[in-house]
């Protein structure tokens, strides 16, 4: 073994978005020694790229809204299959966490009266989202990482060292967690910038690594979206949950070629865009399921009255949830009424002035010109739907977001549950600020006992042996394949094959695709040494990316129905019995073993905010409340 | 499939290095980073380039393209003659890791001195009211994607290693201009600004202003106002008797004095 570089702390966390650095800020602000470890510099995690807002029910813009009501659009949106803890813990939590920031130095936009602005968005039925122009997530990632330096100046004031008690290891990245026993003992990895590998020593590891965007060909996610965190989990024991459900956001650039996929923030449907055919046509009154008919407007005249008089109007389709418009998009484009570059257009030059276009959607209105030469106050811009997001992730308790290995948290997009099979746009930056809060104590909660039963978990050199191995074979094998040549074609294949629109032959053909291109993954060497080689770092990656494939496509397989990011083309109603059900998807191995797990029933409590025939729709008739305790 | 182009790539270390020549394949739309991108796939896999999201949104890919600091994925191959030979090199004021990565570490260490946020301890959570014409100075500079592109260009820093120490640069001498312009702050950091972050040897060329790819105008929104901000306080007696009796702090809130240790 060569060196390896030995690093003690009391919690490491991994990953330096939204999640991981608020579960940081609260463990060292509970007195633990944190490490935060990112594979990007600080301050440049995926968060930065969220657009439209963070999801809130602080009732700024309307008095009406509540926790109830947000908890409510929640569960609808996700089509009842969320964990409902978690969701209405994310509805009671999320005001508290944006005033937080605000405490902290965020700079959100404002309301006429000095609070802090709310802008309409798909699926909530209130102007929700704090934000600041099209840009949050900037905002939220500068904050907390002014947050982590404010606490390193502490610490430099108090021990004359800023790094005392929390350090941010950017360029670092985790390849294995390593056990002892049962239990977790410690992360391995390695330094970007020179290739060296190390230990993070630590009882306590929490997951914050965001998505799986890098299994796809056409996603809007960022480069660090290889699904690191769920192989992680997997591969330490803990289980994820429903990986068949991948959201494509309905909105993005389809051209130039080079940026398909970049991000259309839902803002400008949300600020008055509205989506149109070949023919012209609102082609969205068309499309409204009968689950959302009484929430959504019939005519445009109705729709357009909505957006000033939202009390005495129904909501435009346009903003119906992120699933329902990408299914609709998609349609039009097969139908042969799509735009001239296999999108259908968004228009929202003729229906608001230049000027508040440019207020309110500054970065939308500077990458259609700088990338597209479109002027978006002037034309129409053309899109379509990409990946976007994973619902699917590690099965976390609700309250302390502990996996079912000890010592192993999971917080933001790597977990699963909140969003059940689609997340409402928003909804994740406020997931980040309240579950990475309570990872960040429950692993605070979870150290104490350890202290209490003494004895903390130590690695073992042969796990530590067998990490470092893996971690140099593309190095020192010579001859290989080009890594990526390979990850090329795991994202044709995912794209093709286990997108948008699913059926069983193309995802059974999918998963044999797999196996062969998994067979050709392990054998990939990359050229150059250990100081920065990307070549290197992709052919790493590769193990997860493929790892996570299979999950999706194995969990996609399984699930015979249709439901927010999963739709069955042979499968294509939306079953009772299979909303009680969650897929649960192990290792055994080196193989993806898939598990039903039965769904608890809601609190009664909570039951009681939906009607009777709402609850219908979507529960079996044992499920329903009886028909006299019906909500009034 | 498009036409080829040649580009001239800075490849090398901290030891040494030099420029290397590779032809490659454009097509319709692209950037630099698309172009960089096909090279890492057919020639040379080990290219180390810094780059996140592809959107201009997180600041990662910053480098030098013909001589002048720029995004790599916000700089169109359009742009370009087709018959012209591209240079990129990375960025001159930083050390170089590999490629066209660079050590940018000063930034982080220079941002560590700066007093953070320093609110009303009395105000509570969600009663903060800021009137939005009040914000809209601090937004504009917290628009800033830490790309670093005017520290690089900055000629207080950029042949001057020496002037390292003293002057933090355009992007934390905005964050001063921030903090200060923010409507909840209560800090005073005018003086350290001058003293300990060397507002004084920016002489207001505006280069950092022409490189920023947010469009923020370092100059003359954040540096001018904080030089007269400086002066006023530096010459305006009042300051001097509300410090005697005792309603403004004798000084400002102190850089902080560990904060260079990286
Ligand atoms: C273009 C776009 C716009 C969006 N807009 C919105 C919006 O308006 N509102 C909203 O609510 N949501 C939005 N989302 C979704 C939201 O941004 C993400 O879900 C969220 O930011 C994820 O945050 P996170 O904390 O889970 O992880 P991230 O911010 O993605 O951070 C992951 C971190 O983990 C690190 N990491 C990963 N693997 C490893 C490893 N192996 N070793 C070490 N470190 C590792 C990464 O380097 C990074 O620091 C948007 C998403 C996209 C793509
Ligand atoms: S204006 Fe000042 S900070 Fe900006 S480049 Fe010139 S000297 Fe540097
Ligand atoms: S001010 Fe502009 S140029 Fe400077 S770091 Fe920020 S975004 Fe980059
Ligand atoms: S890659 Fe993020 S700004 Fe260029």
């Amino acid at each position: 073994m060569t060196d390896i570089e030995r690093l003690p702390y009391d919690v490491v966390v991994i990953g330096a978005g939204g999640s991981g650095l608020r579960a940081a800020i609260e463990a060292r602000e509970a007195g633990l020694r944190t490490a935060v470890i990112s594979k990007s510099l600080f301050g440049k995690a995926h968060t930065v790229m969220a657009e439209g807002g963070c999801a809130a029910a602080m009732g700024n813009a309307n008095p009406h809204d509540n926790w109830q009501v947000h908890f409510r659009d929640t569960m609808r949106g996700g089509k009842f299959l969320n964990n409902w803890r978690m969701a209405e813990l994310h509805a009671k939590e999320a005001p508290d966490r944006v005033w937080e920031l605000e405490a902290w130095g965020a700079v959100f936009d404002r309301t006429p009266d000095g609070k802090i602005s709310q802008r309409n968005f798909g699926g909530h039925e209130y102007p929700r989202l704090a934000h600041v122009g099209d840009r949050t997530g900037l905002e939220m990632i500068r904050t907390l990482q002014q947050k982590v330096v404010a606490l390193q100046q502490e610490d430099a004031r108090q021990h004359g060292d800023p790094e005392a008690r929390i350090k941010v290891f950017a360029e670092t990245t985790v390849t294995r967690l390593v056990k002892d026993g049962e239990r977790i003992a410690g992360a391995f990895g390695y330094i970007r910038e020179n290739g060296r590998f190390v230990l993070f020593e630590a009882p306590a590891v929490i997951l914050a690594t965001g998505g799986i965007g890098k299994t796809f060909a056409v996603s809007s996610n960022s480069w660090e979206y290889t699904g690191d965190g769920h192989a992680l989990a997997l591969l330490a024991g803990a289980k994820l949950l429903n990986m068949e459900f991948v959201q494509f956001h309905p909105t993005h650039m389809v051209w130039p070629l080079s940026v398909r996929g970049l991000l259309v923030t839902e803002s400008v449907r949300g600020d008055g865009g509205v989506l149109r055919n070949s023919e012209g046509k609102r082609f969205m009154f068309g499309y409204v399921p009968d689950v959302f008919r009484a929430q959504y407007a019939e005519t445009e005249e109705e729709a357009d009255r909505w957006y000033t008089d939202p009390d005495h109007n129904r909501r435009p389709p346009e903003l119906l949830p992120r699933d329902e418009v990408a299914r609709s998009i998609n349609a039009e484009v097969k139908a042969g009424r799509g735009s001239p570059r296999g999108g259908v257009f968004l228009d929202i030059a003729s229906r608001r002035p230049a000027e508040e276009i440019l207020r309110r959607l500054p970065s939308m209105y500077h990458q259609f010109k700088e990338l597209a030469d479109v002027d978006i106050t002037k034309e129409p811009m053309e899109v379509g739907p990409a990946q976007h997001y994973v619902m699917g992730g590690v099965e976390v308790d609700p309250d302390s977001a502990a996996s079912s290995v000890p010592g192993l948290f999971a917080a933001g997009e790597v977990s699963g549950g909140m969003h059940g099979s689609n997340r409402l746009g928003g909804n994740s930056l406020s997931d980040l600020l309240v579950f990475g809060r309570r990872a960040g104590m429950g692993a605070v909660a979870y150290l104490d006992s350890l202290d209490e039963a003494g004895g903390r978990p130590a690695a073992t050199d042969a796990a530590l042996a067998a990490a470092q191995a893996e971690a140099i074979a593309p190095l020192e094998r010579a001859g290989g394949e080009n890594p990526y040549t390979v990850h090329s074609e795991v994202q044709q294949t995912m794209s093709d094959l286990v997108g948008i629109i699913r059926r069983e032959s193309e995802i059974k053909t999918a998963i044999a695709e797999l196996e062969k291109l998994r067979e050709r993954a392990v054998q990939v060497s990359a050229e150059g040494g250990a100081a920065y080689n990307p070549g290197w770092h992709l052919a790493l990656d590769l193990r997860n990316i493929m790892l996570i494939a299979a999950c999706v496509a194995h969990a996609a397989l399984e699930r015979q129905e249709s439901r927010g990011g999963h739709t069955r083309d042979d499968f294509p109603g939306m079953s009772p019995e299979w909303r009680k059900v969650n897929l649960i998807v192990a290792l055994d191995g080196d193989r993806v073993v898939l598990r039903r797990q039965p769904m608890k029933p809601m609190r009664g409590d909570l039951l009681a905010l939906f009607d009777r025939g709402e609850l219908a729709k979507y529960l079996t008739e044992e499920e329903l409340p009886p028909a006299g305790e019906e909500k009034s | 499939m498009g036409e080829k182009v040649t580009l001239k790539i800075w490849r090398g270390d901290a030891g040494q290095g030099e420029l290397t020549d590779y032809r490659v394949e454009v097509n319709e739309g692209e950037v630099i980073l698309d172009v960089l991108h096909r090279l890492q796939a057919t020639q040379a896999g080990d290219l180390a380039v810094r780059w996140n999201c592809k959107a201009g949104k997180c600041g990662s890919c910053s480098m030098e393209i013909n001589g002048r600091p720029r995004l790599a994925c916000m700089t169109r191959m359009s742009t370009f003659d087709p018959a012209e030979t591209i240079t990129l090199t990375p960025m001159r004021t930083f050390p170089v890791i590999r490629d066209l990565v660079t050590d940018v570490s000063f930034n982080y260490a220079k941002a560590r001195e700066i007093p953070s946020f320093t609110p009303d301890p009395s105000v509570k959570l969600g009663e903060f009211r800021m009137q939005q014409i009040d914000v809209n100075r601090s937004q504009e500079f917290r628009k800033c994607i830490e790309c670093f592109l005017c520290q690089d260009t900055c000629h207080v820093i950029r042949d001057h290693p020496e002037n390292e120490r003293a002057f933090a640069g355009p992007r934390f001498l905005m964050r001063i201009a921030e903090l200060e312009m923010h409507p909840a702050d209560t800090a005073d950091r005018r003086e350290i600004a001058q003293d300990d972050f060397g507002l004084g040897y920016c002489n207001i060329t505006k280069c950092c202003t022409e490189v920023c790819p947010e469009s923020i105008k370092i100059t003359d929104n954040a540096l001018i106002p904080m030089k007269e901000r400086v002066a006023g306080r530096k010459y305006d007696p009042l300051v001097w008797l509300g410090a005697k009796i005792g309603r403004r702090p004798r000084h400002d809130t102190p850089a902080v004095p560990g904060g260079k240790k990286s």
